[in-house]
């Protein structure tokens, strides 16, 4: 096959080839995503991508399902950018992202007191 | 790591409209009661999992003298309480241990704030831990895990951890739901209280700031 130089490729036939596996991606994740699933396995499919795919019919934490597979958060991270990058699951990621330091409203703060409380 | 068989979750599912997860880590030394204290709350089973990192691709302080590349893996266990129909609480406990430390901002990012559960009997432990979130600009409580007839009184505590004034401590039976309720409520009261008082916490330097540091 003959290719022409890289630079003139399309950047998005890059991402899909590299599968989307760059740490930019694993990133989006938090452990506290919470992943549902958007389709069934399908024959063929790597089997810790159908287990995720089943796990997850309900919300699922991306480290609970770190922990029912066996396998460390940032394997699963992975994982779930593939499934992500096919439509597979959608990713609910949490509202509060401190990347300084930096609290969060105290409109929610007050919301996790009240709810605390009346556990 | 340890092994599981099942890949379907056990006990209570998430609500479906749950989008929300947020993060409190509870962090002590060996034997402390952490597990103990993310058990009495959680309306799960208590799972655990692990996480792995390549040492010498991350700005730790003494990263120069790390010749080879070390792989260092964490276990931790959580818990999960659900607070209403879109937000869930994820109780994590953390090791206090050295290399627990490198991997703070890859697990910990976020998080709402932290308990340092003490054990009088080994305060040494409690001290690096407090160093460190202070380091990392966590907000945290102390609970004192107290079983029985205290030795110490929680002012002698707070003087022996050099705990300022402004940081809330209390005791607690992490085996009791109550009690490990009302550290959890102990915690969200402090942040609730930094996030409305305008000189904690924010991006320019104040007096409360430089005394919490010294």
């Amino acid at each position: 096959m003959i290719r022409g130089a890289v630079d003139s490729e399309d950047p998005d036939r890059l991402y899909t080839v590299t599968g989307g596996r760059s740490r930019v991606d694993e990133s989006v994740f938090d452990m506290v995503t919470l992943i549902v699933s958007e389709s069934e396995p399908s024959p063929g499919m790597q089997s810790e991508h159908a287990k995720i795919l089943r796990m997850c019919h309900r919300p699922l934490a991306v480290v609970e399902i770190s922990s029912y597979l066996g396998l460390p958060v940032s394997v699963v991270k992975i994982l779930l950018c593939d499934l992500l990058d096919t439509g597979k699951i959608t990713a609910r990621h949490p509202q509060v992202v401190r990347s300084d330091r930096q609290l969060p409203e105290p409109e929610m703060l007050k919301k996790v007191l009240v709810a605390l409380q009346n556990l | 790591m340890h092994s599981r068989t099942s890949d379907r979750p056990e006990g209570a599912q998430l609500s479906e409209s749950a989008r929300d997860g947020l993060k409190i880590v509870i962090v002590g030394g060996f034997g402390v009661g952490k597990t103990t204290m993310v058990r009495s709350v959680s309306e799960i089973r208590p799972l655990s999992t692990e996480e792995t990192m390549t040492q010498a691709g991350v700005g730790i302080d003494d990263a120069s003298q790390v010749q080879d590349k070390t792989t260092t893996t964490v276990a931790f266990d959580f818990g999960r309480i659900s607070l209403d129909e879109q937000m869930v609480l994820y109780l994590f406990g953390a090791p206090g241990q050295e290399r627990f430390w490198f991997l703070w901002d890859r697990l910990f990012m976020g998080t709402l704030g932290a308990v340092v559960l003490v054990d009088t009997n080994r305060l040494s432990d409690s001290w690096y831990a407090i160093d460190r979130l202070e380091h990392h600009g966590t907000p945290f409580i102390v609970a004192r895990n107290n079983f029985g007839e205290p030795k110490h009184t929680l002012e002698e505590v707070r003087a022996a951890l050099d705990l300022p004034a402004d940081i809330p401590i209390v005791d607690c039976d992490a085996r009791e739901r109550d009690s490990s309720k009302a550290v959890l409520v102990a915690l969200a009261r402090h942040l609730y209280s930094l996030s409305t008082s305008p000189s904690t916490f924010s991006s320019a330097p104040s007096s409360a700031a430089q005394e919490s540091t010294a």
